[in-house]
């Protein structure tokens, strides 16, 4: 009984083992390239003048559609502000202030980075985020969507925001103005209002032509990096600053996305369901052959059991 | 597989301790109808940075593996052809369905828009790539499978009862009616009795696919509720992210589930005073510690590999809940080596608390402690989101606790009260 189902076991390892392996070649083909001629913004910090015409742009343009409102803070109890303290389940862009002393201090705008290879796209059980092949813009469908906020825990940004106080509550993230004035305008709202031009709205093959010319020009003006050129893939979202992104929120990245790594796994246990579908089977196999050889044994067994709780035979194996 | 081996327990369900997990689970019920009404922040500390609470640690991740018992002893019974463990299945079964089952439960009071949870049956939307729609869907198949598996419990008790209680309420009900009760209701239950004795044998032959059915699933979604971090690169910490966290919380589950059949069985025997099952039990706690060995192995040549061991005995924040994960479960894997300990109720008992607190311990620090989301995020759990957690686990006890009482369950006593055991099963074939 013992000696056939230790061989079985290690052909269930063999089976295994070569589904394990058969998946890796398929994952390795499956490289990801990044798409230069989708859209995206640059943020250019030293230009950024903190006006926030973005923000109010940003929520009177797709208020309706992206269900933003307007914010309190807890010190506004007049009522008198639009006073959002980060992104939230109201607000899709948010213009900080980072102070390094009196006299040194960089704006910074935060929303979506439209990832190259996007978690919350690679996460979502539902596909209610997708990512644009043609155009490169990572959309929420709410309609899809069932609020599992896996997209949240996936984002290295903490991009998507849930809407906590709602009853019937969505995802609530940049989508470059896909359905409200990018179609009607050909430009994001954020980008259209922007009075000192630190945000560009284009291609990201222009933007990051833009944003290197402006490193060559003014190499003092600059830290000698464009966030979002490598990190997690690449972004569509580029940003360029006077000072360390760490200290702006914009954190230290790998040039890895992680969805790559997670997939790859995924995909290696999953490749074309033979894994499961193998060891399905030969369990069956196992199953079906002890219990027609076992019933005696079974029987057996119970009665022994009756006449003298007897010390179990487990450790043979 | 004779139904034989199980019986039911013959005592009053109305007891104190019904009344104490009854209240907690209408408390846990009322809070969940103010969740629906006022939205999850309303009853929940969770927040953008943290949006997995302790709702999907405990109840989801962590349930699930201390629901692992019925998934370890089919493990057991039917691939390595233990069947002398066969009479502890069934309250495993029952267990595990229960754990399963609310764990979709709460998945449904956790995600913000529950109706539209039918796109995971829409093929369009379906997403091979993420490790979510491999464990909803797995989990779907799986508590259908276990409900499967218990159906001749179900099935032996429809065509034994004898519905006394129904006639007697039928025929008062008439009564009150001035009418007698007509015949054919009384030829109706006969013929429920008769499709449940039809489909029985039928049954307990597909059986054998829906039980390997039931050791495939949870191979593959517990593997993958590991998986689900794995995209968390930048925020779950060094010393549990890894790629082997399929491996690890494969493994995890099959020992939690081994030791929370042991703790089962102590518990219900001690609380429904029957005789302990010490040679079986003992016979599962051999099979622990070598599973921990092997998780513990794993665990730390990873982190030799990854060039993380300082950090593990560092004395931090995160190296403290390691450390204690480790202990817990190489502390409880030590004393099940030694055969005396095995042989004693008391230890065995205390092994497997060790355990399971330390597979749970390792649950949570994926999934809440070790993760960190960044600067100025914080979680604890509200005191509403605790309640909630509360009921669950409270409705998930007080369901077993009545089921023993009315279905085949539990093991039939062979041993030590033999004439007694002869007597309940003369009484339940009465
Ligand atoms: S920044 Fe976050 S939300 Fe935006 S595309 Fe990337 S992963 Fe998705
Ligand atoms: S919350 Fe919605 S969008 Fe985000 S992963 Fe879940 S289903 Fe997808
Ligand atoms: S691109 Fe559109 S949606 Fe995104 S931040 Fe700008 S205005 Fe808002």
């Amino acid at each position: 009984m013992r000696k056939p189902s230790r061989r079985q076991f290690l052909k269930i390892m063999g089976v295994g083992g070569a589904a394990l392996l058969a998946g890796r070649r398929a994952a390795a083909s499956e490289e990801h390239h990044v798409n230069n001629e989708t859209l995206g913004m640059l943020y250019d910090a030293t230009k950024c003048v903190g006006c926030k015409a973005c923000m109010a742009s940003c929520k009177r343009v797709n208020g309706d559609y992206g269900s933003l409102s307007y914010e309190r803070a807890p010190f506004d109890s007049d009522g008198l502000w639009d006073a959002p303290q980060d992104l939230s389940g109201s607000t899709r862009t948010l213009i900080k202030l980072f102070k390094e002393s009196e006299r040194e201090w960089s704006y910074v705008k935060y929303s979506c980075m439209h990832c190259q290879k996007p978690s919350c796209v690679s996460v979502c059980p539902v596909t209610a985020m997708t990512r644009d092949p043609v155009t490169g813009i990572v959309d929420y469908n709410k309609n899809a969507c069932i609020g599992c906020r896996y997209c949240q825990v996936a984002c290295a940004f903490t991009i998507p925001k849930f809407q906590w106080e709602k009853a019937i509550p969505q995802i609530v993230k940049c989508d470059l103005c896909k359905n409200t004035n990018l179609p009607k305008k050909g430009i994001s709202a954020c980008a259209e209002v922007c009075p000192t031009g630190a945000i560009m709205f284009g291609k990201r093959k222009d933007l990051l032509a833009e944003a290197n010319k402006r490193l060559q020009e003014h190499p003092g003006t600059y830290l000698d990096h464009i966030y979002g050129e490598k990190e997690l893939g690449g972004t569509n979202h580029l940003y360029l600053a006077a000072m360390q992104f760490n200290k702006l929120g914009l954190p230290v990245l790998k040039t890895e996305a992680p969805a790559e790594f997670s997939e790859k796994i995924q995909h290696t246990i999953y490749k074309g369901f033979i894994a499961p579908v193998a060891l399905y089977s030969t369990l069956c196999f196992i199953a079906i052959k002890n219990m027609r050889n076992g019933n005696g044994e079974h029987k057996a067994e119970h009665d022994a059991t009756t006449d003298k709780p007897k010390e179990d035979g487990d450790g043979k194996r | 597989m004779g139904n034989d081996e199980y019986q039911k327990l013959n005592t009053r369900i109305l007891t104190p301790s019904f009344c104490v997990l009854l209240t907690l689970t209408l408390i846990g019920f009322a809070l969940m109808a103010v969740r629906f009404i006022k939205g999850i922040g309303a009853v929940s500390n969770m927040s953008d940075g943290y949006p997995w609470g302790i709702w999907i640690t405990y109840d989801v991740a962590t349930g699930t593996a201390i629901a692992c018992g019925g998934y370890a002893m089919a493990i057991l019974v039917y691939i390595r052809n233990r069947m002398h463990y066969h009479p502890m299945i069934r309250s495993a079964i029952l267990t595990s369905m229960f754990g399963y089952g609310l764990a979709g439960f709460s998945v449904m009071v956790d995600v913000g828009r529950p109706w539209n949870a039918y796109n995971f049956f829409i093929p369009s939307h379906w997403q091979a790539n993420s490790a979510m729609f491999e464990v909803a869907l797995c989990v779907m198949a799986y508590t259908t499978v276990l409900i499967i598996e218990f159906m001749p419990a179900i099935l032996t008790w429809i065509e034994r009862t004898e519905w006394r209680t129904l006639q007697h309420l039928l025929n008062k009900l008439y009564g009150r009616l001035g009418k007698p009760a007509p015949e054919h209701l009384a030829d109706r239950l006969e013929g429920v009795k008769e499709i449940a004795a039809w489909l029985k044998p039928r049954l307990d032959k597909a059986l054998i696919f829906i039980i390997v059915l039931g050791i495939t699933l949870p191979t593959m979604h517990q593997s993958s509720l590991g998986s689900l971090l794995l995209i968390a690169s930048t925020k779950l910490h060094p010393l549990w992210y890894t790629g082997f966290l399929p491996l690890l919380f494969l493994i995890n589950c099959v020992y939690i589930g081994y030791s929370i059949a042991i703790l089962e069985s102590v518990i219900s025997c001690y609380a429904f005073k029957r005789p302990f099952e010490t040679a079986e039990l003992a016979g599962l706690a051999r099979i622990i510690p070598w599973l921990t060995v092997i998780w513990l192995s794993v665990v730390v040549g990873d982190l030799a590999w990854r060039g993380q061991l300082a950090a593990a005995v560092s004395l931090d924040f995160y190296s403290r809940f390691f450390l204690l994960e480790f202990c817990l479960i190489g502390g409880g894997s030590l004393l099940l080596f030694s055969g005396r300990k095995r042989a004693s109720v008391r230890w065995l008992f205390v092994s497997a608390v060790l355990i399971v607190l330390g597979g749970a311990l390792y649950r949570f620090n994926v999934y809440l402690i070790g993760f960190n989301p960044g600067k100025g995020w914080h979680y604890f759990p509200a005191l509403a989101e605790l309640l909630i957690t509360v009921g669950i686990v409270a409705f998930e006890i007080l369901g077993y606790q009545v089921l023993v009482k009315i279905l085949p369950v539990l093991p039939r006593l062979h041993t030590r009260e033999q004439h007694e055991a002869a007597g309940h099963g003369a009484a339940e074939k009465a």
